[in-house]
């Protein structure tokens, strides 16, 4: 928002470009869960366009993404983000885009800040970047332009270099107070966090849907799911994805043609799927799991419906399962 | 409402934001100025970012809202966003 409105006061055109890879925060999980209900549903990126007054292309790349998450060039971060690789996608896609005739732009900003984050906005690594997505010189980071050599856009004059900024390090105050300056009194995202392979324990899971199926790929669903729910591993050979509230189990039901469903009948309860190769004992295990997060724990016994894809299904009635027979390393 | 009917229906049930936006967005590209664009969705987020998308490319927001009658119980609610593509 900060780089943008620098390089608008300046008297240039910009628009905003937003990449949707599948592994956004915002949006998605807000939307199903009621938990943070006091937070707008807002798409961040939309709601930065609308107060800069640019137009904003949000651009689906799930497929094409894929290869960034399995074979990163320069590796993950903490646990499954290829920061440096997924800059270098977006930048070569941003830089496709930009230049393409009916587009006609001549440079790309990001509102890159040098030693804000500890992997893609090294030092060393942001002309790295800058290399490796095909811009070497027509890649300008307003905010700390002053820390690096002069671009094309600089050196010919298009942008004033005197008006940009030589901001470092990761002390947000400067940005705070030159949004304050700019008239800003709202922004989004200041400290990160907008990507779900940053996240542990959706890296976790990640890697267990990997191990699981025994080759590292993923679809859209897939990555989809992993943000839902509460996962447990009871086998090797199959897995739980249980709702943890009315919009999870909403959200699951849209799956009940994919994957074995199990519901209480008997007492209120979440819905299950069931992924994997169960056998037959192992829906009688997960009905009993499911039993234990329904109203009926304590029930002698629980009425759990199960339903295949295929539309064909059967009641089981079963006991909860009990504390002592639930193991922590089920969890996921 | 304005009693007009839509040229275009678009249906994003399911999908969860931004897809929707994504998919509208996209569809829009391909289509005249003035058409009539209706998008069913089922993620409550699109009340906020269709008419948000709307204004940022200047299409003209109709009508954005949770369609009324009885709800899915499974599915849940339902809702609408119309617009008009700008000329």
């Amino acid at each position: 928002m900060l780089a943008a409105r620098v390089i608008m006061d300046q008297g240039i055109h910009v628009e905003g470009l937003n990449f949707f890879t599948g592994f956004c925060v915002e949006g998605h999980t807000h939307a199903i869960r009621k938990h943070r209900a006091d937070r707008v549903k807002r798409n961040n990126a939309l709601w930065v366009a609308e107060r800069l007054g640019i137009k904003l292309h949000l651009i689906d790349v799930i497929d094409e993404y894929k290869d960034v998450v399995l074979n990163p060039k320069h590796g993950y971060g903490t646990h499954l983000n290829p920061c440096i690789d997924c800059k270098i996608f977006m930048l070569g896609k941003a830089k496709a885009w930009a230049f393409m005739e009916e587009n006609g732009f001549d440079f790309i900003i990001t509102g890159e800040v040098m030693g804000q984050r500890p992997k893609s906005q090294r030092k060393q690594i942001m002309p790295l970047i800058a290399r490796e997505s095909g811009l070497p010189d027509r890649l300008l980071r307003p905010l700390c332009a002053k820390h690096m050599a002069p671009t094309l856009p600089e050196r010919e004059n298009w942008v004033d270099r005197d008006k940009l900024f030589a901001f470092h390090g990761r002390n947000r105050k400067p940005q705070i107070a030159l949004a304050r300056k700019l008239g800003f009194d709202d922004w989004a995202q200041p400290a990160g966090g907008c990507c779900f392979l940053t996240d542990g324990d959706y890296a976790a899971k990640l890697a267990d849907l990997w191990q699981s199926s025994g080759e590292r790929d993923y679809d859209l669903d897939d990555i989809m799911l992993l943000k839902v729910g509460r996962h447990l591993r009871p086998a090797s050979h199959y897995k739980l994805i249980l709702g943890r509230e009315l919009g999870e189990n909403r959200y699951l039901e849209g799956y009940t043609k994919r994957f074995i469903a199990l519901r209480p009948v008997s007492h209120q309860g979440p819905l299950c799927l069931v992924d994997g190769t169960p056998e037959r004992t192992d829906l009688t295990t997960a009905a009993r799991i499911l039993a234990r997060y329904s109203q009926g724990r304590e029930a002698d016994s629980v009425s759990v419906s199960v339903d295949w894809p295929d539309g064909t299904g059967e009641m089981l009635r079963v006991p909860p399962l009990a504390q002592e027979d639930f193991r922590d390393d089920w969890r996921i | 409402m304005t009693g007009e009917s839509e040229d275009q229906i678009l249906n994003v049930k399911g999908l969860l934001c931004p897809l929707p936006v994504i998919r509208t967005q996209d569809l829009v590209k391909g289509l005249p100025p003035g058409t009539l664009l209706s998008i069913l969705a089922t993620d409550p987020g699109v009340l906020e970012d269709l008419p948000a998308w709307c204004r940022v490319h200047g299409h003209d927001l109709l009508d954005a809202s949770q369609l009324s009658g009885p709800e899915d119980p499974l599915a849940g609610p339902e809702f609408r966003i119309r617009l008009r593509v700008r000329d």
